[in-house]
Order: structure tokens, then sequence, then C-alpha cells
């Protein structure tokens, strides 16, 4: 067990909070920036995927896990990532800029979305962003002088600096590097009184305003912070899959992103990512169990939503701080080995809430 | 004469066919410990959740004296009201659950950020600077109110009297001129409610900051409190010191029922009794 010796404020400040944090998320960034060396290909496609969800997790997660709202239309905003992207480098616009606007876009239209939010709690958000990813999705299907309708859009590799980054090389840093810059982008607000404000939303919004936070300013921001994150995500999965088409931003997207965080752990930075690699391993999984299985399940079709539901419904019931709250528990246990006691997580009953700011 | 720091004029609040507060006035003197009493459903926490601008009155005004001289509390957006000097803490204690007792008081210090968000984003060296000199601030409530111990304990797993003290610094650390206290002592037992007594006078003699009060423990009331307003349905009963106003004959009726009433009721049951008998 380690004890962190304070002696200045600080301390408690830094990402690094001791020097084994330095020590393995060096080990880790070393790994990744070798990953191309040590990676078959495919795997490398696998690991762009992951950060490209891990990318779109950051903005939902900053969104449901810390702001405490939901959104069921998640996917949208990858979508207009998506198209703004594919429309842009097609008439021509380098890379990152476009990237930028098409960041920006989702911000926009998050801010449009954030407004009702106000308003809405609950269940009735979970409606109001579900009607607007069908919307959404709709404006990608009819809209074809510029989405190419249903069927479907291709776009360009990245090009940058006179170079085609559409290798798997080149993609994988121009992914690596911008999941970097998004992560630290949110620790940064989560150290700082723009989170600590997203926070107190999330817990209590009656004292979080009477500490003097404006519910509806942060509110739209956290939706529209969000919504570039996906954007982001979405201009890069663009040009991953190098071709896309409306029925990839549906509701079904809306929850893979959904059931990602909740399964990685609400509220954890950590809990995106091992959201993103279980996200992207299960369905492989799946297809390697499925040659085992007999043909009438096996071969059923919704065989995965199965799987999907009731992973969703295992991790509900027996670990809802989820895979980064496992890993908690994992991690305490070698540490205070033999010394860890079975309840030492279990929260007791919060006190009934009342006089809720409705 | 004290400038009075907050006055309450003519306040009326209606609910659909319900009067909560009916023509209620009071001045908050700069400095001094005020307390609402009343029984249950007097309109005590409708009155702070006007000043604290949850809910905006039927009629009347509320005029604050606030950094740059008086102005009118009820045209005020309810987020600005921390900014002007008035931090107050909720009956049923609303902290932020999730969250440390440090991070918790840090939130109290969100009216005097200094960076935006671009500054957040990128971390830059003003925002560390603004972040030491807030833990700084949120270390001196700490040591204020004895709560070393929690520093780093999230709030969800401390216990009831803790959490009280919790929400006090977190008021603290708004550095207001106004506390408004919802019922402070609540759930403490009575060491806990002793402590509550002392701090909240250092709270009025070494911060200087005044204290408008919601309480039922007249101990802690009488201990505390320069002036006392009493309240029953809404409406004002007696307003001066604790002692006047408990010998108040209107305030005793409130809270014990006149001896008309009693014997009336005494009269009802034994007629009752002497009917059934009869058939």
């Amino acid at each position: 067990m380690r004890f962190i010796f304070k002696t200045d404020y600080g301390q408690d400040i830094n990402l690094a909070k001791h020097g084994g944090h330095v020590f393995w998320y060096g080990a880790l960034a070393v790994l990744l920036l070798a990953a191309p060396w040590l990676l078959a290909e495919y795997s490398l496609a696998q690991l762009n995927l992951v950060m490209i969800y891990a990318i779109a997790g950051l903005g939902l997660m900053l969104l449901a896990g810390f702001t405490g709202q939901f959104s069921l239309g998640h996917a949208a905003f990858l979508g207009v990532g998506a198209y703004t992207q594919a429309y842009l480098t097609g008439i021509g616009m380098p890379f990152l800029l476009s990237l930028g606007v098409s960041g920006l876009l989702s911000a926009l239209i998050g801010i449009v979305v954030g407004l009702p939010a106000l308003r809405l709690k609950g269940i009735y958000l979970g409606m109001a962003t579900l009607s607007f990813g069908f919307i959404i999705e709709e404006v990608f299907a009819r809209w074809e002088s510029v989405t190419g309708g249903n069927a479907g859009k291709s776009i360009e590799s990245i090009t940058m600096f006179g170079r085609d980054l559409g290798s798997g090389e080149g993609f994988y840093y121009v992914c690596l590097a911008i999941t970097v810059v998004c992560t630290l982008g949110i620790l940064n607000l989560l150290r700082s009184p723009t989170g600590r404000a997203f926070v107190a939303i999330r817990d209590s919004e009656i004292s979080a305003q009477s500490m003097g936070i404006h519910l509806a300013y942060y509110k739209t921001l956290s939706f529209s912070i969000s919504a570039a994150l996906a954007g982001f995500a979405g201009a890069l999965y663009a040009h991953n899959l190098r071709f896309i088409s409306p029925d990839q931003f549906n509701l079904l997207q809306s929850i893979d992103l959904l059931l990602m965080i909740v399964i990685g752990g609400l509220g954890s930075v950590h809990g995106v990512f091992l959201g993103a690699i279980f996200l992207i391993i299960l369905p492989q999984g799946i297809s390697e169990v499925k040659g085992y299985l007999p043909d009438f399940i096996g071969q059923a079709p919704g065989l995965k939503s199965v799987i999907y539901g009731a992973v969703l419904i295992a991790f509900v019931l027996f670990e809802p701080m989820g895979l980064y709250g496992r890993w908690l528990k994992v991690r305490t246990y070698l540490q205070m080995f033999p010394f860890y006691r079975k309840g030492m997580f279990k929260r007791q009953k919060s006190f009934q809430k009342s006089d809720r700011l409705k | 004469m004290t400038p009075s720091l907050l006055s309450a004029k003519n306040l009326s609040v209606r609910f659909g066919g319900v009067l909560a507060v009916n023509n209620v006035s009071f001045d908050v003197k700069q400095g001094e410990v005020f307390t609402l009493i009343g029984p249950n459903g007097a309109g005590k926490t409708t009155v702070f959740n006007l000043i604290s601008r949850i809910y905006t009155p039927t009629t009347g005004s509320i005029d604050f004296l606030g950094p740059d001289g008086v102005l009118k509390l009820t045209e005020q957006p309810p987020q600005s009201v921390a900014s002007l000097g008035i931090a107050r803490t909720f009956q049923n204690i609303e902290l932020f659950e999730h969250a440390s007792v440090l991070h918790n008081l840090l939130i109290g210090r969100h009216t005097h950020r200094a960076t935006n968000l671009w500054q957040d984003l990128f971390f830059t060296s003003k925002v560390r600077e603004a972040e030491l000199k807030a833990r700084e601030k949120a270390e001196e409530v700490i040591d204020f109110l004895g709560l070393q111990h929690y520093r780093d304990t999230f709030v969800a797993g401390l216990p009831y009297g803790v959490r009280k003290v919790v929400e006090l610094a977190r008021a603290l650390c708004t550095e207001p001129k106004l506390l408004l206290l919802d019922e402070p002592s609540s759930g403490l037992n009575v060491e806990e409610t002793d402590d509550m007594a002392f701090w909240i006078q250092d709270i009025k003699h070494e911060l200087g900051i005044t204290v408008l009060m919601v309480e039922h423990d007249m101990s802690l009331v009488s201990k505390v409190s320069d002036r006392v307003l009493a309240m029953n349905q809404g409406e004002m009963l007696a307003m001066g010191t604790p002692r006047e106003v408990q010998n108040d004959p209107g305030v005793i009726e409130a809270y014990l029922g006149s001896v008309d009433d009693v014997s009336s009721l005494r009269r009802k049951a034994n007629g009752h009794t002497t009917e059934a008998r009869a058939t």
C-alpha cells in the first residue's frame, strides 16, 4: 500500500500523483509509440478503432459521467463529424483544418441540443436526445447533395504536409496524437474550476446553483464539448472506414457508445478506455466462440445483441462501477494482501434527497 | 446605528391556493445572528429560498447591501446570489456526494474563479496559481472547523454530523457576507450541537459574517441569536431578543395551543363519550 507524503498543494494538482504514475504511464506511452512494430496490421487497425471510440467516449463520459446528463443520440454527433470531414476533405480542405471544423460544427449542434436539456432530466432528456438522433440520421439519408444519401459517401485518406497518411502506421499516429490531446484536455478540465462545476451539477443542481454555478451555461458547455469530441471521433471514423453511410450513425451506435462508458465505469476517464477496448474486443470474442457452439445458437441472428444485453445487465447488477471499479478492487486486493475485506467498496445508503430543484 | 445588510419588505409567496409566506418584513443588521423560528410549515425555509432566489416572491422585495451598494435581490438571477456574498446550507444536506470533502470545498470557491474555459483546458500557469490559492483558502476553512481528518474522504461515506459541518465549511469557502443556515443543528447530538453553537459565535465574532438561520433547538437559538423572528402559518408572530420572543403569548400559543383550545377540546371529548354512553 502506498502512502503519499504530501508537502505542498501542487502534489494534489499534478496529473501524475507519484512516481508510480510516471513510470507506468511512461511505459504505456513507449508501448503505444512502438505499437506499429509490435503489432500485426490487423491488431493495429483494432487499436485505431479503440482510440476512435475512446475519443467519442471521452465526450460522452464528460456529459453522462461527470455532468449527469444522458444522451441517447450521441451517434448523431459522430455522424456530423464524419460527414463534415468527408465533405470538407472532398472539396480539398487540409486535414487538420477540416478536423477543427468538424469538431466545431458538432459543438454548435451540441449547443442546440443542449438548450432543451436545460429543462429536461433523466428519461425525458434521453427521449429528447434519442429523437434528435433520429432526425439527424434522416438528414444524412435525405440531404443527398452533401451526404450522398443512403448510397453512402466515400472519403479520401488523410494527407498531411504533402504526405499520404493512409497507411496503417501514419493513421495510427494521427489517432494516437489526437487521443492524447483530447485525454489531456479532459483531465485538465476535470482538475480545474470548469470540471468541478460539472461534477457539482451532477451531484446536486440546487446547491451547485447556490454556490454560484450558472446551470444553463455549464450544461450547454458540457453538451458542446461532448459533441465536439464526438465530432473529432467521427472525422477519424470516416477516414478509418473510408466509406460512411447513414446507418452507421443510428440508434445502435448511440447505444454502443453508452454501453461502452457504463461498462467502463461511469465517472472515470480510465473507464472510457477500458470500455472502448471491451467494445472492440467483444465482437471478436463472440466470433471466436461461435465456432464451438451448436449451430442453432452459434448461427442464430441477433446473438451479438443478446450477449451485449446480458453483459450490460451483468455489469449493472454486479459491478455498477464498471471495469474500472473492478480494477480498483483488484488493485486494492493486491496492495493490501492479505487484509482486503469484502465490504470495503460497499457504499453506505445515502440519505434521502429532497427539495430537489424541479 | 449599524446598517442593515438585508431587508425584506412585505414578502408574500403564493403556491396555488397556499399562502406560504404572508406579508413578512424584517431587517438583518450587519454582524448579528438573526434567527427564524416557528412550527413546521411556518414558511421559514420558504423565506430562505426567497433570499437564495430559488423562489420569486409574489409580492414584496428584498434589498441587500452588496459590494456595490444596496440592490434589489429579487431582480438578480439565482446564480448571482453567491457572488454577491450570500451563502447557504440546506436542511437536508445537499453536498456533492461523489466527491471528496476538499473537492466540495473547492466547488465552494467557484465564485472566485479567475480563469476561463480555454485556460482551464490547457491548464495554464494562471490556472495552477489560482488552484493553489483556492486550496489555501479551503485549508483555512478546514482548520477553522477541524475537518483535517476528513479532507480526502468521499462525502458519501461520511456520518451525518460531519456532513453538516462540511456543508457549513463549503458555505464559508465562498467568503460570504451573509450566511444562511437552514437548521444547522438538526440531526446532531448534544455535543455536536454545542460545537455548532461555538462555530456560529466564532463565525460572527472572528470572521465577521452575518448569520441568518432557521432553527428549532431553542437552547441553541437563545445561546447564539441576537434577535429572533417567530413565524406561524406564513405570518410574522413576534420579533425581538430570544427571551422576549419566548415569552410572547402569541408564540406560546402557536407552539402549544391556547388554554381555550385545550379546554374546548376536552369538553368536546367528554361530550362525545357521554353521548356514546347514552346511546
